[in-house]
């Protein structure tokens, strides 16, 4: 009697097992992109877009897989052996993390247009509705009553453009220097009450949780945000200047060559210049490099943007001076 | 304290003869306490559990199945399934041998193990994936060897299944160990006297005892493999189609701005719950009416 429940039980399990399996279907290529935070729609319209593209052109049937978080985290998960065939960060350094390990090529950001980056934002305030709080411009998040709510610029991309972003605004004030700018960004992170791990989580701790007066967010994030959750609770507000945030892709070398995925990758890297990949950009609220698509459309705003180029020297200064442990962004927030 | 009461209640049956109830609080207390607690039941359990349905149910039924149906959803259903069905069987097996070991053995170290087994619980489950990162991870010991050779363990369903076996380890162990500890093994040496071997021991023996606890451990070890967040969550590499489980769907699809569906999959999870603590009462049940009574007989026919 007991042997007969327990051939039961197996035949359960076997069945529970053949339903998990998954289907075996036709010559299928699936590509792993590794992306951050916000670009969750733009992929979701840009893989379906481009596998069309890509079966029309070579009858080859590509599957796209998307997988998202904060930048750097994401960046950690291809270190720890996550097999992203591209990836879709949301700035140079985390890709140079992955490069420092031998996963990509050095040259990287010289192969594609445009230092690798098919599409450019900035960085913008979402506040409540009616903006109750006047927030306008920089200096006013450093008031003293004002709740800013940001990610932490360890883990997320968008938080350390709104750190830049910040830095860069304080030192371009009139007699503003190193000095000055630290203490500007040092008195903002004192009225920043939680730190999220990502962007989109900051978004949601701001509009679904009410946290706090004003967002520093990602532009594409805000206006997806205004969206979905409706213009009757947060607007955008657009500060006089803000930073040029370049958020570049690349083909992942060492999976590529193990998944002989070399080409197709490349495909879909190239797609993203393309006017349509172009367009599903400005479409998801990314400003679109291609001029003639970017002038077409109405939505973004001209402000001055500032270089990170110009304003720290490179990335990798950048990245050195402030997020490197024990950088200014630690010495900054741990006092 | 219980000697205490013990000592002291003649004394007292004496006095406290007219109000019949010397160990209880006046009824307004107890009706207060009572009260308070169903209160406190209410607005931290009940509700919660209300609003996911009718948050799932806010956008109508037909699109409560349709997010069921996507399939990126039923991939996530599908993983969860045969995580469970993977990692429950072995936490059983695990579980009944070290159940066995430990309560019918003697050995050294024996205090260590126990607390061993008890150490999923006291760990974060952040330090559950994080571990197997450590060890399979690209940077980590093993995981260039694996990478050459082209096993996936993290980012991939393999290291979804250990990081659920890890936090699941002890739900099966201590419930057999208590009450393994509890029947003591008169039984089983009475078995051995009369010469039956070791595994018609464990068959006719100590399986028919402890087959109740058996279940009961095997229930909440599901319950949790199935909804198992932060562990997974380190390991899975939230790729979707493949690597999400249940829970982490539900967190993909509530930053997605899609409310309705994450709680229609969350709903999932809840009656998932709902259904455990029926069986459980069930088993508890069980496990309290008295078993019938006919093991000398066939500890006899061996």
């Amino acid at each position: 009697m007991v042997s007969k429940r327990i051939f039961r039980i197996a035949a359960v399990l076997i069945l529970i097992v053949s339903y998990a399996m998954p289907a075996f279907g036709g010559e299928v290529v699936t590509l792993l992109n590794v992306s951050y935070d916000p670009t969750r729609e733009l992929y979701a319209d840009f893989n379906k877009s481009f596998a069309d593209y890509w079966q029309k052109k070579t009858g080859q049937k590509v599957e796209v897989r998307q997988s998202h978080g904060g930048s750097g985290k994401q960046a950690r998960a291809v270190i720890d052996g996550l097999e992203a065939d591209v990836v879709t960060l949301a700035l140079a350094h985390d890709i140079d993390e992955i490069q420092a390990r031998g996963l990509i090529n050095p040259e990287w950001q010289k192969r594609l247009p445009h230092n690798s980056s098919p599409y450019t934002s900035t960085i913008i305030f979402l506040v409540r509705k009616g903006n109750p709080k006047q927030i306008r411009d920089w200096d006013d998040l450093v008031k003293s009553g004002i709740t800013v709510v940001t990610p932490n610029p360890k883990t997320s991309g968008g938080a350390r453009w709104n750190y830049l972003a910040a830095w860069a605004y304080a030192l371009e004030l009139p007699g503003g220097n190193e000095q000055s700018a630290r203490e500007f960004v040092k008195k903002l992170y004192k009225n920043v009450p939680v730190l999220d791990s990502g962007a989109r989580g900051s978004t949601t701790t701001f509009v679904l949780r009410g946290i706090g007066d004003v967002l520093l967010s990602w532009e594409n994030e805000a206006l997806l945000a205004v969206r979905e959750l409706g213009p009757d609770k947060v607007e955008i507000v657009y500060p006089p200047a803000s930073i040029l945030a370049e958020p570049p892709v690349s083909l992942v070398d060492k999976v590529v060559e193990k998944h002989g995925t070399r080409v197709i990758g490349e495909a879909y890297l190239q797609y993203l210049y393309s006017s349509e990949g172009q367009r599903i950009a400005a479409k998801n609220y990314y400003r679109p490099i291609d001029e003639t698509i970017a002038g077409s459309m109405t939505k973004f705003p001209e402000i001055k943007l500032f270089k990170v180029d110009e304003v720290f020297g490179s990335w990798q200064a950048a990245q050195k001076t402030h997020f490197a442990d024990g950088g200014t962004f630690d010495q900054i927030y741990g006092k | 304290m219980s000697a205490m009461e013990t000592v002291a209640s003649p004394a007292i049956s004496v006095q406290e003869q007219p109000g019949r109830n010397a160990l209880s609080e006046p009824a307004m207390i107890r009706w207060l306490l009572t009260g308070v607690a169903l209160l406190f039941l209410g607005f931290f359990l009940f509700l919660p559990l209300l609003a996911v349905f009718g948050q799932a149910l806010e956008k109508g039924f037909s699109a409560y199945l349709a997010a069921i149906r996507e399939p990126d959803c039923r991939a996530a259903i599908r993983l969860t399934l045969l995580v469970a069905a993977i990692s429950v069987p072995l936490n059983l097996v695990f579980g009944v041998a070290a159940g066995w070991a430990v309560t019918k053995f003697r050995f050294p170290g024996k205090n260590l193990l126990v607390t061993l087994i008890d150490l999923p619980f006291s760990v974060s489950p952040i330090i559950s994936g994080l571990i197997y990162v450590l060890v399979f991870g690209l940077q980590g010991w093993l995981g260039p060897w694996l990478y050459e050779h082209d096993i996936k363990i993290i980012f991939a369903v393999p290291g979804i299944i250990l990081a659920t076996i890890f936090v699941t380890f002890p739900f099966v162990a201590r419930e057999l160990i208590a009450l393994m500890q509890a029947q003591g093994s008169d039984e089983e040496e009475a078995a051995m006297v009369l010469g039956a071997n070791g595994f018609q021991i464990f068959w006719r023996v100590t399986f028919p005892n402890i087959r109740w606890g058996i279940i009961y451990g095997v229930i909440l070890c599901n319950a949790r493999a199935m909804g198992e967040f932060g562990a997974v969550s380190v390991v899975s590499g939230h790729i979707r189609g493949m690597t999400n489980t249940i829970p982490l769907h539900v967190e993909i699809l509530y930053n997605e701005y899609n409310f309705a569906a994450a709680f229609a999959v969350a709903s999932l999870l809840a009656l998932l719950a709902l259904a455990t603590l029926a069986v459980k009462s069930l088993v508890e049940w069980k496990m309290r009416s008295p078993r019938p009574v006919r093991k000398p007989a066939q500890c006899a026919s061996t």
